[in-house]
């Protein structure tokens, strides 16, 4: 039987020899969610070491700017290794150590899930291997002396296009051959059942704040939600917990890139995305018409995965999330915006859902409430910036 | 009956051992793949288990992905590989069976893929991205055509499974003989008596053994407990290398040697 499924994406399209490891998994998983001491040892964790609860900033400027409503940003970026992406990694670090694994996996595209694995692998004393493509790590080097001084081995992924959809491949083929003492951090609601469920989970911390911390700052009231979305974890975190609540819009906002031409952009919900099986999953994928997947684009290298999490693809056929995309230089502008206005330099990733403010904000009420997820900040994308606006540093 | 199943009767009445010869149809090319399959038959194939690319190959090592790619690059499609197999048609009756990945295949249609394949003369497909809990509705639609759905167990699939698997099995079971990708390597294949065990208490289905076999003394010792034995990646390497002769040869030194294991 088919399991773990939202509506018909999802499922567990692996190679029969992940198969038992997956189901081990499935049921560490489904023992330890509601266990007491795995819940205060994770919440402990979360508070004490990570940083939660995040804040909820009323940003008065940003508001200013556009002259109406309120916008609010939740604020993933003040965290430990400076993005959200440390909640899921604490969470399956703690399901490592119960399942006895003594080595730790992930995938990292621009670096960021690899750090925060590294970091979550250095405080458990679990052995760590990254999985980079070499064009990531070519492009990342900050980040990869970051995963090394944390006692990290990043592996160079040369197959494919060498990028962080070959890098996830590796990950999964290595796995494969170590399953017995590995556990594989995935870094996104991505892969095969059970981790979109569970990545979903240890990141259902950012929507069940905002609404506690809404609750004081406007009484409950939010008319929109705003993420960005590339595998989709802080969004699916951002918008679960309000997935029945039909007053509160929510948005997820992909890479548009350079253009919607294919292979510019990563836009698998809002573009030319179609229901296919990447990396163990059936969702959303940017492909060929032959089914061969296509490699994405994004300024930001967070969001530039070919795919995109199966509760994701849920959201957009039933209308509960609405997707759209905006471009590498709306992208910019946010970033430099916000850093201006705020003074609150956001990830690229983030700039995106900032972004989508200049198209959202000329049509909302003068007194509508608007929450945009800040996932990450933008230290690691400095570089890149400053590259692409032609500045030396 | 499928060819598959005539050929494992024809093996089991003559005492050998089963030869499957894995090819990557396109690489490098077309013509190469008609030449090498012709050549196979020739140097002792028993079944040819026909590569269909795909971009991101999660079951296979680095030989297999690079043939993949070379085979995209040059422009096979399932439709270029639909023709190729007409064309083996004309000449052989070799048991042909399709190993891929299952997005191609959604993209083409299920119901299309197995009625296509089927009628230009593919006997079966092997989809390491289907595990069983997700082949239901593929093992139907096969089984109505009379294609054989290749289902695999490895050896940490637990006894539970096994007999199910085991319970819709048709053509033959793919044993996987080691934790990992496809790819020539030193293995223990003594694990394979465990699962073969396991497997031949729930099924008469006949079992192949993959992965990792690149040579004919590892192919002998693969073949120890199980009906025959799957060689990829050490024949693929030497086509990307145009090197047809040699993998000619190499294919005759492994009949050779498991010929050998009954005399």
């Amino acid at each position: 039987m088919a399991t773990g499924r939202f509506g018909k994406y999802g499922g567990q399209f692996v190679p029969e020899i992940v198969m038992p490891v997956l189901k081990e998994l499935e049921a560490a998983y489904e023992k330890y969610k509601d266990d007491e001491d795995f819940k205060a040892e994770f919440n402990s964790l979360l508070n004490n070491y990570a940083g939660r609860p995040t804040l909820l900033y009323y940003a008065k400027r940003l508001t200013e700017h556009y002259g109406k409503g309120k916008i609010y940003l939740k604020r993933e970026d003040l965290l430990h290794t400076g993005a959200h992406k440390i909640n899921n990694a604490l969470g399956q670090v703690l399901l490592a150590k119960r399942l006895g694994k003594k080595k730790i996996i992930a995938e990292t595209g621009a670096g960021q899930h690899g750090v925060a694995t590294a970091t979550v692998a250095a405080l458990f004393g679990l052995e760590c291997h990254i999985f980079m493509g070499a064009l990531d790590i070519e492009r990342q080097k900050l980040n990869v002396f970051r995963m090394k001084l944390l006692g990290a081995q990043v592996i160079p992924v040369t197959s494919g296009t060498g990028t962080l959809k070959d890098a996830t491949s590796e990950a999964i083929r290595y796995w494969a051959a170590h399953i017995e003492d590995t556990h594989y951090i995935i870094g996104s609601s991505v892969g095969p059942h059970p981790y979109p469920m569970m990545v979903r989970d240890f990141q259902s911390c950012i929507g069940r704040e905002i609404r506690e911390q809404i609750q004081r700052e406007t009484g409950g009231r939010i008319d929109y939600l705003i993420a960005c979305v590339g595998g989709g974890s802080n969004a699916i975190g951002t918008f679960h917990e309000f997935r029945d609540d039909a007053s509160v819009k929510k948005i997820g906002v992909e890479a548009g890139g350079k253009s919607d031409k294919v292979g510019e952009n990563a836009m698998t919900l809002s573009g030319t995305g179609e229901p296919g099986v990447l990396h163990g999953a059936y969702s959303y994928v940017l492909q060929t018409d032959e089914g061969q997947i296509v490699e994405a684009y994004s300024i930001s290298a967070g969001l530039d995965y070919p795919g995109v999490g199966p509760e994701h693809s849920y959201f957009k056929d039933a209308g509960i999330v609405k997707y759209v995309s905006v471009t590498d230089d709306e992208a910019l502008d946010a970033f430099r915006r916000l850093s201006r206005t705020e003074g609150i330099i956001p990830a690229l990733e983030s700039s995106h859902a900032l972004a989508y403010l200049e198209k959202l904000m000329p049509s909302t009420s003068e007194d509508d409430v608007i929450v945009v997820t800040l996932s990450g900040r933008g230290d690691k994308d400095v570089q890149m910036v400053a590259k692409v606006l032609g500045e030396e540093i | 009956m499928t060819r598959i199943d005539n050929k494992f009767a024809e093996l089991k009445k003559s005492g050998k051992k089963g030869l499957f010869i894995y090819i990557m149809a396109g690489a490098p090319d077309m013509e190469t793949t008609f030449e090498a399959v012709k050549a196979a038959e020739k140097s002792g194939a028993d079944i040819i288990e026909l590569g269909l690319p795909f971009s991101d190959p999660l079951a296979d090592g680095p030989v297999i992905q690079e043939a993949g790619i070379k085979a995209i690059k040059g422009g096979a499609t399932l439709s270029s590989i639909l023709d190729l197999i007409v064309r083996i048609r004309s000449f052989s009756d070799i048991p042909l069976v399709g190993m891929g990945y299952i997005n191609n295949i959604l993209k083409y249609g299920k119901e299309k893929f197995v009625k296509d394949f089927k009628e230009a003369g593919l006997d079966g497909a092997i989809i390491p991205d289907v595990p069983h809990e997700e082949s239901a509705e593929l093992r139907k639609i096969c089984e109505s055509e009379n294609f054989n759905f290749i289902e695999f167990v490895t050896p940490d699939t637990t006894d539970e499974r096994i007999k199910e698997i085991c319970s819709s099995a048709k053509g033959f079971i793919y044993a996987v003989s080691v934790n990992g990708v496809t790819g020539v390597r030193e293995i223990d294949y003594s694990v394979i008596g465990n699962v073969a065990r396991r497997v031949k208490s729930e099924t008469s289905t006949p079992l192949a053994v993959g992965f990792g076999i690149g040579s004919p003394s590892a192919a002998v010792s693969a073949a120890k407990n199980a009906d025959a034995v799957i060689v990829g990646s050490a024949v693929v390497r030497r086509l990307l290398d145009g090197k047809l002769d040699e993998a000619a040869d190499f294919i005759a030194s492994l009949r050779q040697a498991l010929d050998k294991m009954n005399g």
